[in-house]
């Protein structure tokens, strides 16, 4: 169970996590520290874990910078739903083992900040406990779920390298 | 059913008689391409347990984005890169002596027409100007393809921007560009092919071709494209790393969109606070006070640009409001524009010459913004905070633009002194 935070279309790489820190090697909790600063400047004081987001179109545009992906992450965030994703942003969840959950714009419009919601990965369900509705999604199939399972395309090669 | 330019080299490379958009392919990429984040791809590397990169000959690294190292953790970090180097046997590695990572995989021959070139930085649609397949990729994956050799690939749909007419006097392909990113979106062409044909890129010079593939990235292109000619070929002589082979597209091939251009009547073209696709008109901008200009990256720091800046600024003074800062996008751009004594007159005028590099661009390094501050930059893009500071604002404009502003003090038209 978690709590929704919301956000609007087009938000792009530098706002979730800032260009001047992306060169610095940083550890998980000093990365999630620095999520959505200048965004949201209550997101990284108030996140807890197992939090969504749920975003308009084009979310994470911009720099291919992985801690964009990494530091929601690291501060809990256990899926994003957006209308649309970025492509690089896209790729960079899945290989990070973030859920990225593309929805219509008529089901993102259903949900409030603070909604508390769950979320079943394996079949496809999210469900909105706040305002009592269950929206189904296409679950990951194959390689992606895999790795996604794996907590991301590193680990998941460490498994099939151990495997052998 | 014909196919597009990237449809045809992802088919090849895949060794598929032919691709459909939405298909999943799996390729060997030609190059795979990082700059300084290589210090954190190869933790990511040792920690899938695999011991040696799958083919160091077909890995680049290329330190540009901090360089030379601002701090003990920068210096840190490329050092441990230059180790990863030596251990691993990667001979195409390029230190803080070379340039900007989009423009030497352009001068030291990586760009080869028909090739596919991953990387892991957003502006890898660079290389799309020699007729190459080339795609931004993230960190983890670029760990990924040093340790198996592989990534997969979903075959986009592809766009068709026709562009023909003459270049009016004192527009650019800069301006171009963001005419095409105002009308398109900064989502526009999320996940697409962007082919660029049409007399008018037909007569681009390679440079000015850059400079629209560079920025395809910011219509959310997953490529940027455009077929390698006669004038390919002349760069590549004496550059090019091995083989290659030119493709065209079919034409037959299926576009899901076509967009046509003339710019006989295209104006200069600016690119306001905090988004690439906020463009307008250069007569809405202009008198703006700029208390910066900056004048480089892999968009625009080539010799062509260094070369219209000092046509404009010879013999004059940057106001005394603004700093210039000039960085050259490599040492090779350096060293012609030294030549041609470009630098000297830029530095007459009272720009400060800095080293190639990506300089401030991101923010991370050199030039930051003040509070409040104001730059017109001929970079790429112009998010809030990008420059290290989310209280400054950066204007997007091209080179002639910038050289103009640079010793009005504010925003002016270029074609006033052109």
């Amino acid at each position: 169970m978690g709590r929704v935070w919301k956000y609007r279309d087009d938000v792009n790489t530098d706002v979730i996590f800032p260009g001047k820190y992306t060169y610095k090697i940083m550890s998980d909790e000093e990365m999630a520290s620095h999520a959505l600063e200048d965004l949201d400047e209550n997101f990284a004081k108030n996140v807890k874990n197992g939090d969504v987001i749920v975003a308009g179109k084009n979310w994470g545009y911009g720099s291919s910078r992985e801690q964009a992906v990494k530091c929601l992450k690291a501060a809990g965030i256990k899926a994003i739903i957006a209308e649309s994703f970025a492509r690089i942003y896209y790729r960079n969840c899945i290989n990070l083992g973030l859920p990225a959950i593309t929805l219509k714009h008529k089901d993102i419009e259903k949900f409030d900040a603070g909604d508390e919601v769950d979320l079943d990965i394996e079949n496809g369900v999210i469900e909105n406990k706040t305002k009592d509705f269950k929206i189904h999604f296409p679950p990951f199939e194959g390689y992606v779920m895999d790795i996604i399972r794996a907590g991301g395309i590193i680990e998941y090669i460490r498994e099939q390298v151990q495997g052998k | 059913m014909g196919m597009t330019l990237t449809e045809k080299i992802l088919a090849k490379k895949a060794g598929k008689e032919d691709v459909q958009p939405g298909e999943i392919v799996t390729v060997e990429p030609t190059w795979v391409m990082s700059h300084d984040n290589s210090a954190a791809i190869l933790l990511k590397f040792k920690k899938t347990g695999v011991k040696n990169v799958w083919n160091p000959n077909k890995i680049v690294i290329i330190l540009d984005h901090t360089v030379p190292a601002p701090t003990a953790e920068y210096a840190n970090n490329h050092k441990s890169i230059r180790n990863f180097v030596k251990e691993q046997g990667i001979e195409n590695f390029w230190d803080i002596n070379t340039g900007i990572c989009h423009q030497v995989m352009a001068e030291k021959g990586y760009d080869l027409p028909s090739s596919v070139i991953v990387g892991a930085d957003s502006h890898t649609t660079t290389p799309g100007a020699f007729g190459a397949f080339a795609a931004g990729i993230g960190r983890s994956e670029v760990a990924a393809i040093w340790a198996t050799g592989k990534i997969w690939l979903r075959v986009p749909q592809s766009y068709e921007i026709v562009v023909n007419g003459k270049m009016p006097k004192g527009v650019f392909a800069k301006d171009l560009a963001l005419q095409i990113i105002g009308d398109m979106t900064a989502s526009g062409a999320v996940y697409k092919a962007v082919e660029f044909k049409g007399e008018t890129i037909k007569n681009m010079s390679i440079a000015s071709r850059m400079v629209l593939t560079n920025m395809s990235a910011e219509m959310g292109a997953k490529n940027g494209i455009i077929e390698a000619d006669e004038k390919t070929v002349s760069y590549l002589k004496n550059r090019a790393r091995g083989a290659y082979e030119i493709m065209h597209p079919d034409k037959d091939a299926e576009y899901e969109k076509r967009t046509e251009y003339d710019v006989s009547d295209l104006v200069p073209k600016i690119a306001f606070p905090h988004t690439v696709d906020n463009v307008y008109d250069i007569d809405k901008a202009e008198g703006i006070e700029i208390n910066q200009v900056f004048l480089g990256t892999c968009t625009n720091g080539r010799v062509e640009d260094l070369e219209i800046a000092a046509r404009i600024l010879k013999g004059e003074r940057v106001n005394p409001n603004v700093r210039m800062l000039v960085f050259p996008a490599s040492w090779d751009v350096w060293r012609e524009a030294d030549e041609k004594r470009i630098l000297h007159t830029l530095a007459e005028a009272g720009a400060v010459i800095m080293n190639p590099g990506c300089g401030p661009c991101l923010g991370a390094h050199e030039g930051v913004l003040a509070d409040g501050d104001k730059c017109l930059s001929t970079a790429n893009r112009n998010f809030k905070g990008r420059m290290g500071n989310p209280n400054a604002e950066i204007y997007l404009g091209s080179p002639a633009t910038a050289a103009v502003t640079a010793l009005k003090g504010y925003i002016s038209d270029p074609r006033e002194v052109l």
